[in-house]
């Protein structure tokens, strides 16, 4: 690799707990090796918030719950040669996605918010309101996987993925050789 | 094998290549698990009645797609298993099966003992979707004061129906609907007015392959990690049979 310029990589936590973003933490002492392979430009890990060139690899957490989720997700497929999405949020909308479909409501998102804010049994929230401060971001109608909002290259499963699965993804991505997860390695949970 | 065995078995047939026994009265399923050689599968359960409805069975038999559970063996035949072709079929299957439920494996307490999360890990399906969820309404029954039912997981392989029918001869399950509305239901408005009981054993942890009939007060017992499949790819303990 010595001759090589060094791979720029961005990361991203949507509507993710950030459990994948500790994941990739979980690769220890061989974050030492990765950063000889890479750099990394946007992302939580740096707090850069905007890109400041292409990058080789945008790895995102978690699904689309409001329109600024949509917003990066976008801004990383467009500033990103190839798109990883890194765990069942990311995936297939995850523990968000509960709201989707399990409340059994016709409108799931209005019981979930009143539910959280207003009719809770241990809510103390002495507005009695669902807050819609205009800074918010608009919350979307369901938790879109993000595979439904723009075309995702490769997904890591697992929630969160172990380090050594990050790692050894990563590093044959890079190198060019990966051909899939080994078997017994692939996990939902 | 042992010469005893060969010639208690009627004929032989081959499964990619490998020769199979097979009495007559077999089914390509059974003399495939017999043979040590595995043909996935969801809604076939040892000691239930076949019924050949989740198709993730599916061999060619002859150059024709069969159900391998149902399907009896016939001497001399070629089946096709683990085929390129047939693997990604099984794969769209399953996937299809996660798509038509809502199959969130973080908040399963089923996860690691899935036989549909499992079958996902067996025939690689990590690949973006190509499909939309369809994230259907549906309820959960958790008046019964031992079991609970979440049907969002139900994959409708009707294993909890021939349990209850055939082993526990009491019919507390059974399909309604046709075509995608076909669901499982239990024979009354709710659980608690069946006659369904936690010993039964279509409520047992193994005849029901998701996470919908639920017992409560296991849950976590067993922590996600150390779970039946963590241990081993499904279908792995038919496998080393072979070797």
């Amino acid at each position: 690799m010595s001759g090589l310029p060094k791979a720029r990589i961005a990361t991203a936590s949507l509507a993710g707990c950030f459990g994948c973003h500790m994941a990739i933490l979980d690769v220890d002492e061989r974050l030492i090796e990765l950063m000889k392979l890479v750099n990394v430009d946007r992302s939580p890990l740096t707090d850069k918030k905007r890109f400041t060139q292409r990058c080789d690899i945008g790895i995102i957490e978690g699904g689309c719950c409001n329109e600024e989720n949509v917003h990066v997700l976008h801004d990383f497929r467009r500033n990103c040669d190839v798109l990883i999405a890194l765990g069942q949020c990311a995936i297939m909308g995850g523990l968000p996605a509960m709201r989707n479909a399990i409340m059994h409501s016709d409108a799931p998102l209005r019981e979930c918010l009143d539910e959280a804010y207003i009719t809770g049994r241990y809510i103390r929230n002495t507005t009695h309101n669902v807050p819609n401060d205009p800074a918010l971001p608009l919350l979307l109608d369901e938790v879109y996987p993000c595979s439904q909002i723009v075309e995702i290259d490769y997904q890591i499963p697992g929630c969160a993925p172990e380090g050594d699965v990050i790692f050894d993804t990563l590093v044959k991505l890079l190198a060019g050789r990966f051909h899939g997860f080994e078997r017994d390695k692939i996990r939902f949970d | 094998m042992s010469p005893d065995q060969k010639n208690e078995a009627g004929f032989t047939f081959t499964i990619d290549g490998v020769e199979v026994t097979a009495r007559a009265g077999q089914t390509i399923l059974e003399a495939a698990d017999e043979a040590g050689i595995y043909i996935p599968r969801l809604c076939d359960h040892e000691g239930l009645r076949h019924q050949g409805s989740c198709r993730v069975c599916t061999v060619k038999a002859g150059g024709r797609s069969v159900a391998a559970c149902t399907q009896p063996a016939e001497a001399g035949q070629t089946v096709e298993n683990e085929t390129a072709h047939l693997t990604k079929m099984r794969r769209d299957l399953v996937e299809m099966l996660f798509h038509e439920g809502n199959h969130l494996c973080p908040i399963c307490e089923a996860s690691g003992n899935c036989e549909l999360q499992a079958m996902a890990y067996r025939l690689d399906m990590t690949d973006a979707t190509r499909f939309p969820y369809l994230e259907p309404c549906r309820a959960v029954d958790a008046t019964h004061p031992d079991i609970a039912l979440d049907t969002n997981r139900c994959i409708s392989c009707g294993r909890c129906i021939r349990a209850s029918q055939d082993v526990d001869g009491k019919g507390v399950f059974g399909y309604v609907g046709r075509g995608i509305h076909r669901r499982v239901a239990v024979n009354g408005d709710n659980l608690a007015d069946t006659d369904a009981e936690v010993t039964d054993h279509a409520i047992s942890s193994e005849v029901c392959p998701v996470g919908c009939i639920i017992r409560k007060r296991v849950g976590f017992a067993t922590p996600i990690g150390e779970r039946k499949f963590d241990k081993g790819l499904i279908g792995h303990e038919i496998e080393e049979k072979r070797k």
